[in-house]
């Protein structure tokens, strides 16, 4: 490991392309913290998102119209509006409503961060995706199929549960991915919230070592990377998740 | 009024079903009792399957009666729930959960609306398998299966849930010609077994040697019904005679 950090000092020197979150321990923690920032955000929306999708296509087939209406507004609202938008909508205009707490320094110190927010604003953004989506797959199953569990005697949940999602999962995983990766990309806009995410420290590390092409070249090899594995990961399962004689 | 087993299983009284402004039942009425296996043969689109979809509330009633062992299937607060576990279904297309293996589909019922224990669950569903002659199908999924195996999981699917009557609709008509016989094979041997069935079918041969009644059915109603012999030799019925020309 030294040998690397002491590359990438010699590198500098010889060459002047100036990578200091290897060299320089203190960007290299910077580094670290954002990386992991952004995975974790990463993380916790495609969670959140995904839960979305699945409770909002459910109450999307709500016998109740004004559920049904409810979950179509929010639709409508995240679909038809940047996400950069609805991340301030939260962060200013909501953030700002909530009550204040006093941190351990004795400051007032708004009651949900960031990060929070981000979590809160991306969740949503990409839920809204997510129910579409997840519509799409429960409409692909066979109302036949639905019957032959109704005839059994099987709940609304039991159906919904057991047969409609895992088979509409399968049909939908490939946009879900689709989906997913883009919501990974989209966390890049927490930087705008100041959440520490790796754009964020990146740009922390530029302004303080005047080497914003490095920078900017790094970034795009790490997102690529880590889109990579999502994408990797999400092929895996869906493969995992093939039944024989069903489906293409 | 407590039902007693020398009632009928299903009595259906003066039964009209509309969808819409079409009327597709036009006052229907037959008692099936206990051990008997009713047919039910008529020309497409005279409400066969409409018929049948009713006694186990499917599809909504408009107007008269039908009793599954006393309880009334036209009632607004009726469980459906109890209904559906004293009545099975078979469709014609199969309808099996096309991501769950042959023991899975007869399993999940039991398990997930009778809660049954699991070990027994399996037991049963093992020699269901057996029953329906599949032994060695236990783990393949219904696409994996043909057409007549994957109807003999679906009949072994609803016996699982140990029924007192069993609705069959058309359950040969989407099977192979070679393929036709072991599926009826599975039901001869269930009426013999002493279970109350109503089939619809259009094998007039099979009608003849396992029913213990005969309905025919145009444009919504009854034109035409008695047992075996005499329906087929001895049709009185202009339409009945002349459906009977043009099949046998
Ligand atoms: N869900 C529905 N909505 C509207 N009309 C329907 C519906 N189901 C059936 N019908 C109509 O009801 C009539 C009777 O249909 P049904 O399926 O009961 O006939 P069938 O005797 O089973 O015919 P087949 O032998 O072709 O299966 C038909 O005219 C059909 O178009
Ligand atoms: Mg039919």
């Amino acid at each position: 490991m030294e040998a690397f950090y002491e590359w990438a000092r010699v590198l500098y020197d010889s060459t002047g392309i100036n990578l200091p979150f290897i060299y320089d321990s203190y960007d290299r923690g910077r580094m670290i913290d954002g990386f992991f920032t952004t995975v974790k955000l990463s993380v916790i929306c495609l969670f959140f998102s995904v839960i979305i999708g699945i409770i909002g296509a459910w109450l999307q087939n709500s016998p109740l119209k004004w559920t049904r209406r409810i979950v179509n507004g929010y639709i409508q609202l995240f679909r038809n509006t940047p996400p950069l938008v609805q991340l301030y909508f939260f962060y200013f205009a909501i953030g700002t409503l909530l009550p204040k707490v006093t941190n351990d320094y004795g400051g007032q110190e708004p009651i949900l961060g960031g990060f929070t927010w981000a979590v809160i604003s991306l969740s949503f953004f990409a839920g809204a995706y997510n129910v579409e989506i997840f519509r799409s797959g429960i409409e692909a199953v066979p109302d036949s199929t639905i019957e032959a569990a109704e005839a059994l005697g099987f709940t609304r949940l039991h159906i919904y549960k057991d047969i409609t999602l895992p088979l509409a999962f399968r049909v939908v995983l490939p946009a879900l991915n689709n989906n997913l990766v883009n919501l990974v990309k989209t966390t890049t806009l927490a930087y705008a919230i100041a959440v520490p995410e790796m754009l964020y420290e990146a740009n922390q590390i530029w302004s303080d070592n005047v080497n914003v092409t490095e920078m900017m070249i790094f970034m795009l090899l790490t997102y690529f990377v880590l889109v990579g594995i999502l994408v990797w990961g999400m092929n895996r399962w869906e493969r995992a998740l093939k039944i024989p004689g069903f489906g293409a | 009024m407590a039902w007693s087993e020398d009632q009928p299983m299903v009595s259906i009284k003066d039964l009209h079903k509309s969808f819409g402004a079409l009327e597709v039942l036009k006052g229907i009425s037959m008692d099936v009792m206990k051990g008997e296996v009713v047919c039910i043969i008529g020309p497409s689109g005279s409400g066969k399957s409409t018929l049948i979809r009713c006694v186990n509330a499917l599809n909504d009633i408009q107007q008269g009666s039908i009793l599954v062992e006393g309880q009334e299937v036209n009632d607004h607060n009726l469980d459906k729930l109890e209904l559906r576990k004293k009545v099975g279904m078979v469709f014609q297309q199969y309808n099996l959960f096309p991501h769950k293996t042959a023991l899975e589909n007869i399993m999940m019922a039991p398990l997930l609306v009778l809660k049954q224990d699991k070990a027994e669950v399996e037991k049963l569903a093992r020699q269901l398998i057996k029953k329906v002659r599949l032994e060695g199908k236990e783990e393949s999924y219904p696409g994996e299966l043909s057409g007549g195996q994957q109807q003999r999981v679906a009949i072994a699917r609803s016996l699982a849930m140990n029924p007192d009557v069993m609705l069959f609709d058309e359950v040969t008509a989407a099977l192979d010609p070679e393929t036709v016989n072991e599926v009826l094979l599975a039901i001869k041997e269930l009426a013999q077994d002493g279970m109350t069935c109503m089939l619809v079918t259009h094998e007039m041969a099979f009608a003849r040697e396992i029913a213990d009644h005969i309905y025919f059915t145009d444009r919504g109603v009854i034109v035409e019904h008695g047992p075996p012999d005499t329906f087929f030799d001895d049709a009185k019925d202009p339409r009945t005679v002349e459906f009977l020309g043009q099949i046998l």
